[in-house]
């Protein structure tokens, strides 16, 4: 652990203190207050008819039996809607050559995938909008489905919508070095061909919105739930052409996100247009259902990779091409290409090399689109990159170990600049295999791997390296033209009664943003945290930032926080110098009261100071102006990106009769720069982890030859479950960032960055004695018996 | 994902179940646990403009063992498949399957009866039923009759039930100690649906096998008796050939459906993995 | 058809008169006609475990069943289980082990848990998962809901009796 912060250890040292979350209460007593529950007066309900068709136009609509339906108060099209929303198109600047068709709330006449939302039905219940939604009846004239990424890359391929030239949404090539000559020049190639199954969030609470438009005052609210509230509040105005201030998102509690919540739904864009037309409010919650078939989905990936070694192992190049599936449309506003540009960019991340060349080619097809999910391509980049490095070592005759010895970046060799174009400011991939090698207690495993395979059990050992991306600079977004803030704001506030709020950009969807926040906020002002409440997720209330996405909750959040409470400490010290006639620097906060910095004899509390200021400042020397709120934005200058680093064990044990494997146990080595709440952090990690494991043996979306989703259904889609998954072994590293004063990075997609990996190289290992291999994720019983040749 | 509007009736009798049910023409469902039929009204898949709670209707309940039969009340619960003394020395092969049904809460809702009316096959106590040889007791308007499991499975989710009528209770041959029994399946998950399942029960004499019953799920239309594998452990000890010729023996038992996710190929692979353990377990219990 | 039936049910210890489509599901009902929000929907389906409250004692999904189907029962939701006190031992582990992220299926996990303890009070770590079979947690990872659990186990063992939950500071 890390020096504490301040320069006194404090009774109020929180920053490093595993603290449980105030905010957990409530939800332990049932009195969350998700967007599901919420209830406001004459609310309606909408539920959607959705195109049964992948790829389909709509010929006719007749909506005359479902407008006779009880209940039914509105039913609306996307002409509709159209004549109130402005289009969308999910394309960044940045990414060049980018393209991708409008989008409206609802089609205007061809449908693009199945499921999408075509017609809206507002009624008194959820019930009866669907009895609604049934009697519409619409002719849709069937277009063949793109769905193969092959065959969508023809020239004379049929096209996922109509208006594109070709089925390319965006392509990109990174060339650096002498990739030709060092292949060429290699003592050993291993190559793979990789298969990344679709996944998507399953967040436990499906998407929900409340739009309530009120026509008397010209004011939108919209409860949300979402990661991004000011994101939407910005995106409702200008489409909906609201003034910005006459639009507020709330977001309160929020049933699990992870990226899902930040992405445009046409669905959520509808429900504020039926809001308008209605005169009133409309709730929609996505069964789960239509969570299957609207959410968007992530990964689909296809790489083709290989890496060039010297006789020695060395590393000495890296030749990758991915072709990633995105749907028929570019999601709005952060678009699908960010996950291709990100497993391209940071594949071989942890291995020093020069030579790296990479295709990417992002592909429409008549599917869910695609985006930005936890861990955004660092699970596809993990995944190559590891399972070569183990090919590689097996080559070269060295343990994974070794191998990963002899070409990890050494901890002393930074800054490093990757050759995909990032820069490291500093990691700690040997100091994190030193620590998993000894909480793993490699050796014993290896040797009792031994010992097991002569008795017919066979069970593997798998290691991944990371680097993860965390607080992203305005080079992530910004730079692309998209409204999407790199810095947060907050508002620290001392009350008459001398307690301590905190309205911040930052959200919380359970992660713990809330208590970290109020951890800092104490600990810099010297307050018991009890006494600091920290407020989230209203537009109204909160100054403008980018909330929590991308691991930047607790690096940019927390830095933002910081400076905040810095400031107001400095305010009341100031004041409270004035009113006992001191010297500010004489003076200290700690537990609420305002000591002497040196003897720590009490001199005032903080609730006197607030009481004086607020109540009795005709007591204070003339000219004495009590600033007792602070505003104070932060956003990050330093590096465009604080990458975080780690690397995950993986024990699984192999049924090579069944094909079933059983995860015996995991382990992580963790580097997020310094740890707020080390009990966060770890379940944090967990909870990555697990969906890293998921994605690994069970997640997958699964198509057929249609485009129709076969398995969109919680029973059917596997999520990973509690007698699946193994326990769960955590250590640190703390590399600081000093880009900032609190030297925090991300830690919320690290678990996730790298877990498949390991298991993808722990079945290899299992699966070595056999010379059978897999290289595909979800792995199956069906694929791992046939890797075995079993069936 | 909200059902459809029906109209709802409770019953407290048999006969009045089975009138309220006639009267609806054709047009009904009976629900007893409903852990089947609620999703699938839910899910709009199913639409009965009437629903006819048969779970208060005491004549359906009740576990009994009378003149070598265990008697089960078509409204036994799951859990009490998992937990009734008396099932767990007669009708172990229940007992040994009911931690595998779904997950706890679903088996405290569900009942046997309707487990083993919708005959889903991939469900584990219809397949149980067909093992342990049971007798299903039905009632309809004419009266009532008894149908040997052997029979009760026609199709995929058609039983010997006629529209309308109910199925009262199962009739088990009560086992004892010359029985051996084991259960086992392999799902993805704990308490998902099995990709295959397979209970057994051997009557030993001595060390051989004098008769055996094994039936799977999850491999066919219907669960599916593997007559050949039976026969081939009658008069035989339990030794390792023995296990081999029933596993081989299943290619003439079994037609497992073809799909991708489960090519037929690797379903009776793994139902031959599967009866080679049940098997091999059963020897070594001996 | 779409008449409302009225239908008595003894929820939270109150014997409540209300009038229910058949069609509404008791999670439903719940949650719009009693408000009682804590019984979430996650599927909808019976899969998720996020709707469980206790009938007649035993845990069972809310969404599984029609409100009429539970005329005449008893029906514990987790706002009744908070205010009688019976889970302060179990929310307040929770809590201090941070066995819960988003909060959406905690009030599930805690019925299983607290049915669990009564039926097998000094479960393994294995048992514990296998009773959370069915109960689908995006967030945690699992761990820190068996861990939590585990503790409670131990602690009811000894003998150790909590403090309401809802009176313990932050």
């Amino acid at each position: 652990m890390n020096a504490p912060l301040g320069a006194l250890d404090r009774p109020n040292s929180y920053i490093g203190r595993s603290v449980s979350r105030p905010n957990a209460k409530r939800l332990l007593a049932g009195r969350g207050r998700y967007v599901t529950d919420l209830v406001l007066p004459r609310m309606l309900h909408a539920a959607f008819l959705r195109s049964p068709y992948a790829h389909a136009r709509i010929s006719a609509i007749d909506l005359s039996a479902a407008q006779a339906m009880p209940g039914v108060r509105l039913i609306a099209t996307g002409a509709d809607l159209a004549k109130l929303c402005k289009p969308w198109t999910g394309t960044l600047d940045h990414f060049r050559g980018m393209k991708s068709p409008p989008q409206f709330p609802l089609p205007l006449d061809e449908v693009l995938w199945a499921g999408q939302a075509v017609v809206a039905v507002v009624a008194d219940t959820r019930a009866q909008a669907e009895d609604a939604v049934e009697a519409i009846l619409i002719d849709f004239e069937e277009l063949p489905p793109v769905v193969d990424v092959d065959a969508a890359l023809e020239p004379d391929s049929d096209r996922a919508a109509a208006g594109l030239d070709d089925n390319l949404c965006f392509g990109l090539k990174l060339d650096s070095g002498d990739v030709d000559a060092a292949f060429a020049a290699a003592a050993y190639v291993v190559e793979e061909e990789f298969h990344f199954g679709r996944h998507t969030a399953v967040t436990l609470e499906p998407r929900a919105i409340l739009a309530d438009w009120d026509a008397s005052e010209g004011r939108l609210t919209v409860h949300h739930a979402t990661q991004t509230p000011y994101q939407f509040q910005d995106l409702y105005s200008r489409h909906y052409g609201i003034p910005e201030a006459s639009v507020r998102v709330v977001a309160p509690d929020v049933g699990g996100s992870f990226g899902m919540k930040l992405h445009v739904y046409h669905e959520d864009m509808a429900v504020v247009g039926l809001s308008v037309l209605a005169g009133r409010p409309v709730k929609f919650v996505a069964d789960r259902m239509e969570s299957f078939i609207s959410d968007i989905h992530a990964r689909d990936h296809r790489v083709r990779a290989r890496i060039a070694l010297d006789a020695a192992g060395t590393i000495l190049a890296m030749d990758v091409d991915d072709v990633t599936a995105i749907g028929a449309f570019s999601s709005y506003p952060r678009t699908s290409a960010v996950e291709g540009n990100q497993v391209v960019r940071l594949m071989g991340a942890p291995y020093r090399f020069r030579d790296y060349r990479a295709e990417l080619s992002a592909v429409f097809q008549n599917k869910v689109q695609t985006s930005q999910y936890r861990a955004v391509g660092h699970p596809i980049a993990c995944a190559v990159t590891e399972r070569l490095v183990d090919m590689a070592a097996a080559r070269a005759g060295l343990d994974p170990v070794a191998m990963r010895e002899k070409n990890l970046i050494p901890d002393d060799a930074y800054p490093h600049a990757s050759p995909t174009g990032y820069r490291f400011e500093a990691l700690s991939h040997e100091k994190c295999l030193k620590r998993l090698t000894v909480m793993m207690d490699y050796e014993r495993l290896r040797a009792e791997q031994a010992e097991l395979r002569a008795s017919g059990i066979h069970r593997g050992i798998g290691i991944a390296s990371f680097v993860e991306i965390s607080n992203p600079s305005p080079a992530f977004y910004g730079i692309g033209g998209a409204r999407i803030s790199a810095q947060d704001g907050a508002i620290v506030k001392v009350t008459p009664s001398g307690e301590v709020r905190c309205l911040i950009s930052v959200t919380e969807q359970g992660q713990g943003t809330e208590t970290i926040i109020g951890q800092i906020v104490a600990d810099q002002l010297g307050l018991p945290r009890e006494r600091v409440r920290v407020i989230t997720g209203d537009t109204e209330v909160t100054p403008h930032g980018g909330a929590t996405w991308a691991c930047r909750g607790a690096g940019i959040g927390g830095e933002t926080a910081l400076q905040a409470a810095r400031k107001l400490r400095e305010n009341v010290l100031s004041l409270a110098a004035t009113v006992l006639q001191a010297k500010t620097f004489e003076l200290d906060m700690r537990d609420g009261v305002i000591v002497d910095l040196m003897t720590g004899a009490e001199r005032i509390s903080l609730a006197e100071i607030a009481r004086i200021a607020y109540f009795r400042s005709d007591t204070l020397p003339p000219g004495t102006s009590a600033q007792l709120s602070v505003a104070h934005h932060y956003a990050p200058q330093g590096y465009p990106f604080a990458f975080t680093n780690g690397i995950q064990g993986c024990h699984v044990e192999l049924d090579t009769e069944t094909g079933f494997v059983h995860i015996l146990k995991h382990w992580v080595v963790e580097d997020c720069g310094r740890i707020i709440n080390p009990l966060l952090v770890d379940e944090q990690v967990r909870g990555g982890v697990v969906q890293g494991l998921g994605a690994a043996f069970f997640e997958e979306c699964r198509y057929d030859g249609n485009g129709q989703l076969t398995n969109g259904s919680l029973a059917d889609y596997l999520v990973p479950m509690a007698c699946e998954m193994p326990d769960i072994e955590i250590g640190h590293v703390e590399t600081l960032t000093a880009d900032t004063a609190l030297g925090a990075k991300g830690c919320g997609e690290a678990g996730t960055a790298a877990a498949s990996a390991a298991a993808l190289n722990a079945v290899n290992d299992a699966l070595s004695p056999f010379r059978a291999s897999i290289a595909q994720i979800p792995m199956t019983p069906t694929r791992l018996l046939r890797a075995l040749g079993k069936i | 994902m909200k059902a459809r509007a029906f109209s709802y009736f409770r019953p407290a009798t048999i006969t009045e179940a089975l009138t309220v049910f006639a009267v609806a023409g054709g047009e009904a469902s009976y629900i007893a646990g409903g852990q089947s039929l609620v999703p699938a009204l839910a899910l709009r898949l199913q639409a009965p403009e009437r629903l006819v709670d048969i779970a208060h209707i005491d004549a359906l309940r009740g576990i009994s063992l009378e003149d070598g039969w265990l008697r089960l009340g078509a409204l036994t619960r799951h859990v009490e498949a998992h937990d009734d003394p008396l099932i767990a020395a007669h009708a172990p092969l229940l007992a040994l399957a009911a931690p595998h049904v779904a997950h706890p809460a679903i088996r405290n809702r569900g009942t046997l009866g309707g487990s083993v009316a919708l005959a889903d096959p991939a469900s584990e106590f219809p397949a149980m039923m067909l093992a342990m040889g049971a007798e299903m007791e039905i009632a309809g308007t004419e009266g009532t009759r008894r149908v040997p499991a052997d029979s009760f499975f026609l199709d995929l989710y058609q039983t010997a039930l006629e529209p309308g009528e109910l199925l009262v209770a199962f009739h088990i041959p009560a086992a004892g100690p010359e029985h051996r029994c084991a259960f086992d399946e392999l799902a993805r998950r704990r308490g998902d649906y099995a990709i295959v399942g397979c209970g057994t029960m051997l009557t030993m004499s001595g060390a051989e096998t004098s008769s055996a019953r094994i039936a799977f799920l999850a491999v066919g239309a219907t669960p599916v008796r593997a007559r050949a594998a039976e026969a081939s452990l009658v008069g035989r000890r339990l030794d390792s050939e023995t296990i081999r010729s029933a596993q081989a023996a299943l290619a003439e038992d079994l037609d497992p459906p073809d799909d991708e996710q489960v090519p037929a190929a690797m379903r009776l692979h793994l139902a031959r993995v599967l009866l080679g353990r049940l098997l091999g377990s059963l020897a070594e219990a001996a | 058809m779409t008449t409302l039936r009225p239908l008595s049910l003894m929820v939270n210890g109150e014997t409540l008169t209300c009038f229910a489509e058949p069609r509404e599901t008791l999670a439903d009902l719940l949650r719009r006609g009693l408000e009682l929000t804590g019984t979430h929907t996650g599927c909808e389906m019976g899969v998720c475990g996020a709707c469980l409250v206790m009938l007649d004692g035993a845990p069972v999904h809310a969404c599984l069943l029609f409100a009429v189907q539970a005329e005449g029962s008893a029906i514990e939701t987790i706002e009744g289980l908070t205010a009688k006190t019976a889970i302060a031992d179990l929310q307040c582990a929770f809590h201090d082990r941070n066995a819960l992220q988003c909060g959406f299926c905690t009030p599930g996990m805690l019925v299983t848990a607290q049915a669990l303890l009564a039926r097998n009070p000094q479960p393994s770590r294995a048992e514990i998962r296998d009773a959370l079979s069915g109960n689908y947690c995006r967030c945690t990872g699992y761990e820190a809901i068996v861990d939590a659990i585990e503790t409670v186990a131990r602690r009811r063992a000894a003998g150790e009796v909590a403090a309401a939950f809802a009176e313990e500071p932050a």
